[in-house]
């Protein structure tokens, strides 16, 4: 119980410096601006209480906000993402139930459970984030363009940091 | 009434649900609210100096260029000193010059935060209330425009970059002196379009663009950039222009801002004209 708490706090600093101090200042091509830091709330434990998913969501989104001047824009689309958390899990359950000690990663459900669901909360994530920045409808398509090829970038990141830093629970799995 | 709590608490979830996203909505129009000092923004001292200190360590990539500039700028600032002219008056006369008064004045500012490639972008300012920087200031560098003040901290001050949805600069184009208004359609930060521009005006690809005298925030004749292309389509009075800005907004390391002394004093008056009518 206190190692999965202090393995979350450990992901929240982690993810939050990786965005603040490196991705908020990739300026490359002028359309690149990927947000990995929605992985603490996809990756939080599956018996967290849902009133607690949302309210970490909104301290996270403001977190992020206070760097990048959006002023709740992240914080909105990520209490977006996470009031939908449940639904999603039960939309991509496997055959078997979860049970409650089960991690959410990669090595532990498998590469298509992970990937199915990371794809859905990132495009929830993304798509409401990119439409709140614009605000109007006149640039609907250069929009979705923007989330659909931001989505694939911060996706591309979260699989290959869970290959590189996710090897600890493989072993768990086999001590279990 | 039990029934009633009973239905509230089955939808407890979604009710925190709109909860949290009022709020959040609250603070987003409150960020776009130029008057109201945003409650969630990078000036606040923990932000501000984490930023500093990845600016810092960035700083060293560009120096070269840095240099080049600021010592292109003292160049010319040199050539505008009194040693640089060639006096062919064996007398020189003071006049001491009651007619002139200053009108703008500038303030120093490093660039501690910048982006360029969100739809709205900021910078954050190392200077901020202690060295007088007020909201709604214009700010400037050597190569011409970059934005203008939005909040404001003891020490740090937050600008909306020129590259964001809601900026709308009165420019000029300098030759013939036709105003239209500059926006920035958010595809990438050297290209921004110049509207308004009625066909029958003259232009040509180079023209320069400059600001005009109708903003109280810039002073005029600052420089915004040069016709790149322009069209005119069916069936349309006006322009399509997309203008290169001259300012360089992903190398942007040393600000001006301006100080227009007089602005307190167009804006009663402007006012007092509101009051009117």
């Amino acid at each position: 119980m206190y190692i999965k708490i202090f393995q979350n706090v450990k992901r929240f600093i982690f993810l939050i410096l990786l965005q603040v101090m490196i991705l908020n200042h990739v300026q490359w091509s002028g359309f690149v601006n990927p947000y990995v830091y929605i992985l603490f709330i996809m990756m939080l434990p599956l018996e967290t209480p849902r009133w607690f998913v949302m309210l970490l969501g909104l301290i996270t989104g403001l977190i992020i906000d206070m760097f990048g001047n959006t002023g709740g824009m992240h914080a909105a689309a990520t209490v977006l993402m996470a009031f939908l958390r449940p639904a999603v899990l039960r939309l991509v359950s496997p055959r078997e139930e979860y049970d409650t000690e089960t991690s959410l990663s990669p090595q532990r459900m498998g590469l298509k459970w992970f990937l199915t669901y990371t794809t859905i909360m990132t495009l929830l994530h993304h798509f409401t984030f990119f439409y709140i920045e614009v605000f109007r409808f006149s640039e609907f398509f250069i929009t979705f363009f923007k989330a659909l090829l931001n989505s694939f970038i911060t996706l591309l990141i979260i699989l290959l940091g869970m290959y590189l830093f996710g090897t600890k629970q493989k072993n768990e799995r086999f001590t279990r | 009434m039990r029934n009633l709590f009973l239905f509230l608490w089955r939808f407890k979830y979604f009710i925190l649900f709109l909860l949290t996203e009022g709020f959040c909505f609250i603070l987003i129009f409150q960020n776009n609210n130029f008057h109201h000092a945003a409650f969630v923004n990078s000036t606040n001292s923990m932000a501000a100096r984490m930023n500093e200190t990845v600016t810092n360590f960035k700083e060293y990539f560009n120096l070269k260029k840095v240099n080049n500039d600021l010592s292109l700028e003292n160049s010319r600032l040199r050539g505008l000193l009194p040693q640089a002219y060639y006096v062919d008056s064996a007398e020189k006369k003071n006049i001491s010059d009651s007619i002139h008064h200053q009108q703008y004045s500038f303030i120093t500012a490093k660039v501690i935060n910048n982006s360029v490639n969100r739809r709205n972008n900021y910078l954050t300012l190392n200077i901020g209330s202690l060295q007088g920087v007020k909201p709604e200031m214009g700010v400037v560098c050597s190569e011409g425009l970059v934005g203008i003040v939005k909040d404001v901290s003891e020490h740090f001050c937050s600008v909306m970059s020129f590259l964001h949805k809601d900026s709308r600069i009165s420019a000029k184009i300098k030759k013939s002196g036709y105003i239209g208004s500059l926006v920035w359609d958010g595809y990438d930060a050297d290209h921004a379009t110049l509207k308004d521009i009625a066909l029958h005006v003259q232009l040509a690809k180079g023209d320069t663009i400059v600001t005009s005298s109708y903003s109280s925030i810039f002073p005029e004749d600052i420089m915004i950039g040069r016709v790149e292309t322009f069209e005119s389509k069916a069936g349309d009075n006006f322009y399509d222009i997309t203008i290169r800005l001259s300012t360089d907004f992903n190398k942007l390391s040393y600000v001006y801002i301006v100080t227009n002394v007089l602005k307190e004093e167009q804006r009663a008056l402007e006012d007092l004209q509101k009051n009117v009518h």
